[in-house]
């Protein structure tokens, strides 16, 4: 397994928001991932980037492309330092919410990637990371 | 444990030509070089020798998951994925890196005949790292083979499912044999295409030649519905069989307002009629 | 300040969204249109969002918020032109807009519009 390219882009007013679903968007198409995939990704990217802005208190965003031959891919890691989520388990069922929203971000983008990993706790921020291969 | 001497490095070194020419001659003699053109062979094993004897001076160990061992296995993986693409199977591809073993032993008898221990010693250090370097390149190739067979299986889908026009924005896609999930999701991805390709508003999924349905199948089926729903068409699901009837209300499948009808010309029927078309007799 | 052009076609409104929208923009258009609909006393309003590859829980969510605020203003909201990708990450996001109507494209949306209005 080799890391052909990496990268990092910052997330913390709305624009940065749509800058990195292209930026995912741009990345996928490089990996060669398929375009039903690809929508998943810029999608869960999508949820998890505002997640980070307006729960996080602005974060990051690193990418990695990854060569696993014969198949390749697209890492991102989401992380911030803000209040970080206190009951994960919760979170993770359909339909919590901690704001306005809908509260379909973590299980919604979970359910778009192929590998989801998250690791959060009050006072210690939030880091997730989503995989979608070829 | 010992580690490669110098002696035996520079042996290599000296001898690359006859390790080549005999290494050659041992694959041809093993059948490995069918179909393979004799100046590739000629540069993949030269190129090959070379990364070995490069990566020992370096003094890279004999872990080869190590980045140091980079190039080799880059190499490796290419000669995989190129003996994979002719159809040649594992034993062929690895017998590529054993077949080298004999000259090498040769070679090393040669160099140390006067000390036993010792050649013994470099016998097993060289013999290891090859053994590594194969086993590297038998796990490369399934992989590859893998995906060959996968990218294989989804165009045999894609083409053992057409969707079909039946008329004037009304499609028909007929599902024939038993479905998994994989096979499920392909086909119902090239029916939503053509819907939007074709403008159809009503899509018939016939299942009339699908034996059994479980839940995983029921609910792709599902989620296509909504799918097309939400896209601005409605779908039909005809030749819904008695057993799979049965399935669905055991597995408590909400089927939320899907119609559906026991056979494909019925679901046309209805199709038509919300098209606002009649068929009549001509006189 | 950037805004989405809502275009008049009788007694009915047509949004195209063509951009990657941000937030802010997408609320916006959410003001603009109920201000719209008011204004014109509109009996329909058609979104086509046929240029959008990619629909997140903040867009569904505004889709959902304009339909019903319309209903309230006694008009019709119809989504047209979601392309298959779209609707498969929807159905997957658990996102199925109920209670907003969807049409292939925006001919077949106003013909929707069109009978629901006559209806009344």
């Amino acid at each position: 397994m080799t890391v052909r390219s990496s990268g990092t882009h910052a997330i913390h007013i709305e624009q940065d928001v749509v800058l990195a679903r292209q930026l995912a968007r741009k990345l996928a198409t490089e990996c060669g991932i398929r375009l039903i995939d690809l929508t998943k990704l810029v999608t869960a990217v999508s949820e998890l980037a505002r997640n980070t802005m307006v729960y996080g208190g602005g974060g990051d965003m690193d990418w990695q492309i990854i060569d696993e031959n014969p198949r390749t891919g697209l890492r991102l890691t989401f992380r911030d330092e803000g209040p970080g989520i206190p009951d994960l388990k919760l979170a993770m069922t359909d339909g919590w919410t901690s704001g306005s929203g809908l509260g379909l971000g973590l299980t919604g983008a979970k359910r778009l990637v192929d590998d989801f990993e998250i690791d959060t706790a009050p006072g210690k921020g939030t880091r997730v990371t989503i995989t979608r291969w070829t | 444990m010992a580690a490669l001497q110098s002696s035996t490095l520079d042996a290599m070194k000296k001898n690359q030509n006859q390790l080549l020419v005999e290494w050659i001659s041992g694959l041809e003699a093993g059948g490995a070089t069918r179909n393979i053109k004799e100046q590739d062979l000629k540069q993949q094993t030269s190129q090959f020798l070379q990364l070995i004897i490069s990566g020992l001076e370096n003094g890279n160990g004999k872990n080869v998951a190590t980045s140091s061992w980079d190039d080799i296995r880059q190499f490796l993986e290419k000669l995989s994925h190129s003996r994979a693409q002719l159809g040649q199977d594992s034993q062929q591809t690895a017998s590529f890196i054993f077949a080298l073993k004999g000259p090498l032993f040769a070679l090393l008898q040669n160099q140390y005949q006067d000390s036993p221990a010792l050649l013994a010693e470099q016998l097993w250090e060289v013999s290891e790292l090859l053994d590594a370097l194969g086993l590297h390149t038998i796990r490369t190739f399934q992989k590859s083979r893998e995906a060959v067979i996968k990218r294989q299986q989804e165009e045999l889908l894609e083409l053992s499912t057409p969707v079909v026009k039946l008329w004037d924005g009304v499609l028909a896609l007929p599902m024939i044999g038993t479905l998994d999930s994989q096979r499920t999701q392909v086909v119902m991805e090239s029916l939503l295409q053509r819907i939007v390709d074709t403008g159809s508003e009503i899509a018939i999924i016939d299942i009339t030649g699908v034996p059994t349905v479980d839940t995983l199948v029921a609910q792709h089926l599902l989620k296509t519905v909504t799918a097309i729903r939400l896209m601005g068409a409605d779908c039909i699901i005809s030749g819904v069989r008695p057993q799979i009837a049965q399935t669905i209300v055991h597995l408590g499948l909400d089927l939320q307002g899907v119609v559906t009808k026991a056979n494909l010309a019925d679901a046309l029927k209805l199709a038509l009629t919300r098209l606002g078309m009649t068929i009549s007799k001509a006189n | 300040m950037e805004r989405i052009p809502i275009l008049q076609m009788g007694p009915f409104l047509l949004v195209t969204i063509q951009v990657d929208m941000h937030d802010q923009l997408a609320l916006t258009l959410q003001d603009d249109l109920s201000e719209r609909i008011s204004k014109t006393s509109a009996r329909g309003v058609l979104i086509d969002i046929s240029a959008l590859d990619m629909v997140d829980s903040f867009i569904g969510r505004m889709i959902g918020t304009i339909s019903g605020l319309s209903k309230i203003m006694d008009a019709q909201t119809v989504l047209v032109g979601m392309q298959p990708a779209v609707a498969i990450t929807l159905v997957e996001l658990g996102l199925t807009l109920p209670g907003v109507s969807t049409a292939l494209n925006v001919e077949r949306g106003m013909k929707l519009l069109q009978d629901r209005v006559i209806e009344q």
